[in-house]
């Protein structure tokens, strides 16, 4: 009986430790972000945003230069990764031996480090093409870095389309090519849309293969797509530890508020989607 | 129009295949011609051409079991916690902040070692006054994927069927020996899943890790000390270096990725034969 009581209170001793781990973890997380929005806000001013780059730093290259590599990697990476998942739903069993390559090659691939994706652009873009440091480098190393995130979630999308929509249309005598692009995409665009707005927080949110390709020039704006550049993220590593502190939590800040109101988005947008898909249905 | 898609699909492995490729003949040739000795020596000094590594490898080592271990058990006891320590409506909206916080550029997590943990570590808790290193490097990981052990573990105890629990509490077991002994090693599979993506994670990391761990390319011997990692290492030269140095950069990489791969198949291996092991215990 003893020891059926002890067991009993050592369980409920146990719960305790859990509970305060889980207010461990809402602490810890929640003071990352509150840290920086202490130390950064009030350092956000025009001059740090929009100013030019002279005496006084600031993020306008960063800026352009996220924006262009948004624009490069998500232009590369969806019309290959849709049309990837679109060959893994439509046109294989999951039992063949090409699907199977594909899905470990795909999971390596995500398995990789970005430090590593970042020497491979490197020895791609910067030595073996020759472009030296440049934004289209890095913006076509982040697409093979998102691919495997776009491909997973835009075959959830598609498999998530029933199949009677498939038959109808086939019945109505379309084609396999119109009806996967009038039947099922359509049907599917909600996540895949979605799928690509996270993908657009991934690119933001990189910094590791981005330092070894496009050369992290924080005081230029880019001339083009060729040019050499710097990201927000990585202008909050430059400021940090070349002795701006203060401008490193105030370029976090700006990056913490785009990627969470991005993240913000598609979740609400998936939300609204998925809502609108059961009605339908 | 099959064959574009086709091409599409593969354009995963043929990128794949050109990552190893690229990799390997660039970094191997060199770890060949510095010699096995040199490369996994100790000395790292580019003017005598000693391009040693294993400091590093050991510090990447250190880094990963350490901000694993506080991750998972701190992580893992969240998850607990979540299922059913808690009050049911508070759920909902704890996951969906982790999940927020998730998507936090690792950069940020960096940022606040940087101007919190380092400062503090320094002040009130290092025995040499100095901040930066292992222990630094290693709280700003542990913390950085959290979000990740605590979501993946939480999925692993939902997918546990209702009726274990049930069975349990119907034998006498008060709520939390359920939780405890049943549930959760019930959950065992999934919980592993999320400590080798944790793993992962933490040894190839590499912004919030060069922020928070000094630098020196030295064997880590204490927690307050700067060293250097391997992710660290490719990151800190990839601004500077050129020529025969860029390449050990190179082969760094390759190490790394080496280990990656190896994690990588040690994870399917396991879900392999989790699979394979369950319809026998079915049978006997």
């Amino acid at each position: 009986m003893e020891n059926h009581k002890r067991q009993i209170l050592k369980y409920a001793a146990a719960k305790r430790v859990a509970q305060a781990a889980l207010l461990l973890t809402l602490a810890a997380l929640t003071a990352v972000i509150i840290f920086v929005l202490i130390r950064g806000l009030p350092h956000i001013n025009m001059q740090l945003l929009f100013g030019n780059y002279g005496k006084e730093p600031s993020i306008k290259p960063a800026l352009v230069g996220t924006l262009y590599l948004i624009l490069i990697a998500i232009s590369v990476a969806a019309p290959i990764g849709i049309g990837s998942a679109i060959f893994l739903t439509e046109y294989t069993n999951s039992k063949s031996r090409i699907i199977r390559i594909i899905r470990i090659a795909t999971e390596t691939l995500a398995g990789i480090p970005s430090i590593v994706y970042g020497i491979f652009g490197y020895l791609v873009f910067v030595v073996a093409l020759g472009f030296r440091y440049s934004l289209i480098g890095g913006g076509i190393t982040l697409a093979i870095m998102i691919l495997p995130v776009i491909v997973r979630s835009t075959e959830e999308s598609l498999l998530a389309v029933p199949r009677s929509l498939r038959e109808g249309s086939f019945a109505l005598g379309s084609s396999k090519v119109r009806t996967i692009f009038s039947v099922v995409l359509p049907c599917a665009a909600s996540g895949i849309v979605t799928s690509l707005i996270l993908a657009i927080g991934r690119v933001m949110s990189e910094s590791a293969v981005l330092i070894l390709t496009i050369g992290m020039v924080v005081n230029k704006m880019p001339e083009g797509i060729f040019s050499p550049g710097t990201s927000l993220a990585l202008n909050v590593y430059y400021f940090g530890s070349h002795g701006y502190p203060e401008q490193a939590a105030a370029t976090g800040v700006v990056l913490l508020i785009l990627v969470v109101s991005i993240n913000i988005l598609a979740t609400v947008l998936g939300k609204v989607f998925g809502k609108g898909e059961l009605a339908n249905g | 129009m099959r064959g574009l898609f086709l091409f599409c699909a593969g354009f995963s492995v043929l990128a794949l295949g050109c990552i190893c490729v690229f990799l390997f003949a660039s970094g191997v040739p060199f770890i060949g011609k510095v010699g096995l000795g040199n490369f996994f020596g100790t000395k790292w000094h580019l003017n005598s051409e000693a391009y040693g590594i294993l400091s590093m490898i050991v510090a990447s080592l250190y880094l990963t079991a350490l901000s694993t271990i506080i991750g998972v058990a701190v992580g893992l006891l969240t998850a607990v916690s979540l299922y059913k320590f808690c009050p049911k409506n508070a759920v909902a909206p704890i996951r969906q902040l982790i999940n927020l916080l998730a998507g936090i550029p690792s950069v940020i997590y960096g940022l606040f070692g940087l101007i919190i943990i380092v400062p503090f570590l320094r002040d009130k808790i290092s025995p040499n006054g100095i901040g930066y290193g292992l222990l630094a490097a290693s709280l700003v990981v542990s913390i950085m994927i959290l979000p990740t052990i605590v979501s993946v573990s939480l999925d692993a105890l939902n997918a546990v069927p209702k009726a274990y629990y049930e069975g349990a509490l119907a034998l006498g077991a008060t709520n939390e020996q359920s939780v405890f002994r049943v549930m959760l090693p019930a959950a065992k599979s999934g919980i592993l899943a999320a400590v080798v993506l944790s793993i992962g994670r933490a040894i190839g990391e590499t912004m919030a890790v060069i922020m928070v761990i000094g630098g020196s390319p030295v064997m880590p011997k204490s927690l307050f000390q700067s060293v250097r990692t391997m992710t660290a290492n490719i990151a800190m030269g990839a601004t500077e270096l050129s020529g025969d140095a860029a390449t050990a950069l190179v082969s760094t990489g390759v190490v790394l990725f080496f280990f990656t791969l190896l994690l990588n198949m040690s994870f399917s291996l396991l879900k392999g034969g989790e699979k394979r092991g369950k319809p026998q215990k079915t049978n006997t």
